[in-house]
């Protein structure tokens, strides 16, 4: 029986998106079909797997995955499966393979490209089958492409479409702007991963991440207290570190002045937010960095550098890079209602410690389990997708500052004085459409 | 070090909050066992930390469990000024990112949190619009298998293992943490104070189902 297929085209207008998208799972099985299993997908940084044989495992789509570092120091992305019975071929999330794969079942063994070492007793148990060496299906499948910019490792599980670089599109400048902030132009895995589940559609948290609108009001109390603190710290000692002011900036920059703030829109649902903390302050360890920098790139360059004005973009639809602190967040979606974001911090190399110390105190506050932040994020996040699921309306609205967007150049700007400009949620389920439009 | 212990005793005593059961029954127990804090400070020296007089020891044992209880149930009492005021004014709170991490300073770390951070998270969670605070949530927290360690090298202080496990309650949903503490534990006027404390979660490692929003 032919299974009955979502009707997707019916579900996204230019200003508001069917409540559908968010609950329905058939819709979820066909994005996993036709958006995660298909486009770029984020797999790791290459300093995860320094030596060959190091991997680690991730999800793209539903398919469990293995991101290798092979033999000749390439970054393999391999299906997790042993091509004999379906085992997965590691268990662990990370580790070390050695020189080859070792199936846990029957001891058949792969080189970390994938490729058929040895079954036991091979001749005398397969002969006369089609089971033969040359039978491709032997191999442990690949990914389809892999793709690595200057250091951030991407797989698409689709032999065709756009490469990398023209998915990506301008989008691209969160790995520029987070490595050319390295003296050595190149960044390097602090090797953690915070790992925390949100009950609710992985849209949901895309969308949050571009939405200017919301800070000054989830994240009141913790910007709030932040602010007191600062200023207590401030009076006693002269000045509060910055961890302070990042997360006081949640509540001190309130919600008429983030209209001044802007998104950036491009094709495939990337978005650019820029920038609001002033992470740029003039004291002694800044300095010396700046000075680090100049050496590196000369003084032109470095100040090119330091004023790129970006505080997070969004590689649709599964990665939000936070450039200038050096972290990011990668989404796998594990059910219409439930979202895992790994989230990860880099060191850019060649930079004094108190940089790396300035960002890890962001990394901790605001990205780990004890978060003070995403505490209240999670919060919404979950009453979106309950509420969802009511009949009390059909509709989801976009229309924040609707028809006032700037397009040009083939993105979309958002007007001045309107920096709260639903545009990136209409940017995504742009994209969304488009991606889910083809079979 | 000398240390007037009737002095501590009475601070202790001031420091308790009136009206909670708990509290006061912590304090009773501190208060008779006062010549135990005092029988303590005579093991504070090197040689004869290996090797205490048996019933200092049990008087010791009993002094810090008693520590480690009242400290437990300021959390799950709520009452978090309480909770930041155990620690030195230098103290720290720190659950590791990863079971293998010796320090707190420049890696990554669930919490690592001095008095000012401390007072951050308190005043959020006080803040009456802490969104995700508003359901109906508690915890329960038990503390067992307490070793009183070693002075550790510093003369003034005293290591004291232990374990834990906390159940909490949030809006439908019960989730349970359980693992181990480290108490670095000095002595001052007004009791023994926490320099660090570690918390080490056996499932730390897992995916958070939500987040902790206050120290474990
Ligand atoms: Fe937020």
């Amino acid at each position: 029986m032919l299974q009955q297929r979502p009707d997707v085209r019916r579900a996204v207008e230019a200003d508001r998106v069917h409540k559908s998208v968010y609950t329905d799972p058939a819709i979820f099985d066909l994005e996993m079909e036709r958006i995660f299993e298909r486009v770029w997908i984020y797999c790791g940084h290459e300093s995860q797997v320094r030596k060959p044989g190091d991997y680690y495992t991730l999800q793209i789509g539903r398919q469990p995955m293995i991101m290798v570092r092979g033999a000749e120091g390439e970054v393999n992305v391999l299906y997790n499966r042993c091509p004999h019975r379906g085992t997965m071929l590691v268990g662990d999330r990370q580790g070390s393979t050695g020189e080859f794969f070792r199936c846990s079942y029957h001891a058949w063994t792969f080189h970390t490209d994938g490729k058929l070492k040895n079954i036991p007793m091979m001749e005398s148990g397969y002969e006369g089958t089609r089971w033969t060496r040359e039978n491709p299906d032997c191999n442990v499948k690949r990914a389809a492409r892999v793709e690595n910019y200057r250091g951030f490792v991407f797989a698409s599980l689709a032999a065709d479409g756009p490469t990398l670089q023209e998915y990506l599109g301008p989008a691209k400048i969160a790995f520029d702007d987070m490595c050319d902030r390295a003296p050595a132009g190149e960044v390097e895995i602090v090797p953690n991963c915070f790992r925390v589940i949100q009950n609710s559609n992985w849209k949901i948290f895309l969308e949050n991440q571009l939405d200017a609108l919301h800070p000054s009001v989830t994240h009141q109390s913790t910007g709030r207290a932040a602010h007191e603190v600062e200023l207590d710290i401030a009076k006693k000692t002269g000045h509060a570190p910055l961890s302070y002011h990042m997360l006081s900036a949640f509540a001190t920059v309130t919600i008429d002045q983030w209209d001044n703030f802007q998104t950036l829109n491009y094709p495939h649902g990337h978005c650019i937010l820029t920038g609001y903390m002033g992470l740029r302050p003039q004291d002694r360890d800044t300095l010396d960095y700046e000075r680090v920098l100049a050496k590196a790139y000369g003084k032109q360059r470095k100040e090119e550098i330091l004023s790129t004005n970006i505080h997070h973009v969004l590689l649709y639809p599964g990665l939000s890079v936070q450039s200038p602190l050096q972290q990011l967040r990668a989404v796998r979606p594990l059910g219409v209602d439930k979202t895992l974001t790994e989230i990860w911090h880099f060191r850019l190399k060649g930079a004094p410690e108190p940089i790396y110390r300035r960002a890890l105190a962001y990394y901790n506050l605001v990205n780990s389990p004890s978060t003070m932040i995403n505490a209240d994020d999670l919060e919404n996040f979950w009453k979106c997708q309950q509420g969802l699921t009511a009949d009390g309306g059909e509709w989801v609205s976009f229309h924040r500052h609707y028809g006032h967007d700037i397009a040009r150049d083939g993105m979309v700007e958002t007007a001045p004085g309107m920096g709260t400009s639903e545009a990136p949620m209409r940017n995504q389920m742009k994209a969304w459409a488009e991606f889910m439009d083809k079979a | 070090m000398t240390m007037a212990t009737g002095q501590s005793t009475k601070k202790r005593k001031a420091a308790a909050k009136p009206g909670n059961e708990s509290a006061k029954r912590t304090k009773t127990t501190l208060r008779k066992n006062s010549s135990g804090s005092a029988a303590h400070q005579r093991t504070a020296s090197a040689q004869e930390a290996n090797a205490p007089a048996p019933a200092d020891a049990h008087t010791l044992q009993h002094v810090i469990e008693q520590f480690l209880y009242a400290q437990a149930e300021s959390l799950d009492g709520k009452r978090w000024q309480d909770y930041i005021n155990l620690f030195t004014d230098e103290g720290h709170y720190w659950m590791p990112a990863a079971p293998e991490q010796t320090t707190g300073e420049g890696v990554p770390s669930i919490f690592y949190e001095d008095k000012n951070l401390m007072q951050v998270r308190m005043r959020r969670v006080q803040h009456p619009d802490a969104w995700s605070q508003r359901p109906l949530w508690g915890t329960n927290h038990l503390v067992s298998n307490v070793i009183v360690e070693s002075e550790n090298g510093k003369k003034d202080e005293l290591v004291v293992r232990s374990r834990f496990h906390m159940m909490e309650f949030r809006r439908e949903t019960s989730r349970h943490f359980g693992g181990s503490y480290v108490h670095h534990l000095v002595h001052t006027p007004d009791g023994f104070r926490i320099r660090l404390q570690r918390v080490d979660m056996v499932n730390a490692q897992g995916p958070f189902e939500y987040v902790l929003q206050i120290w474990v």
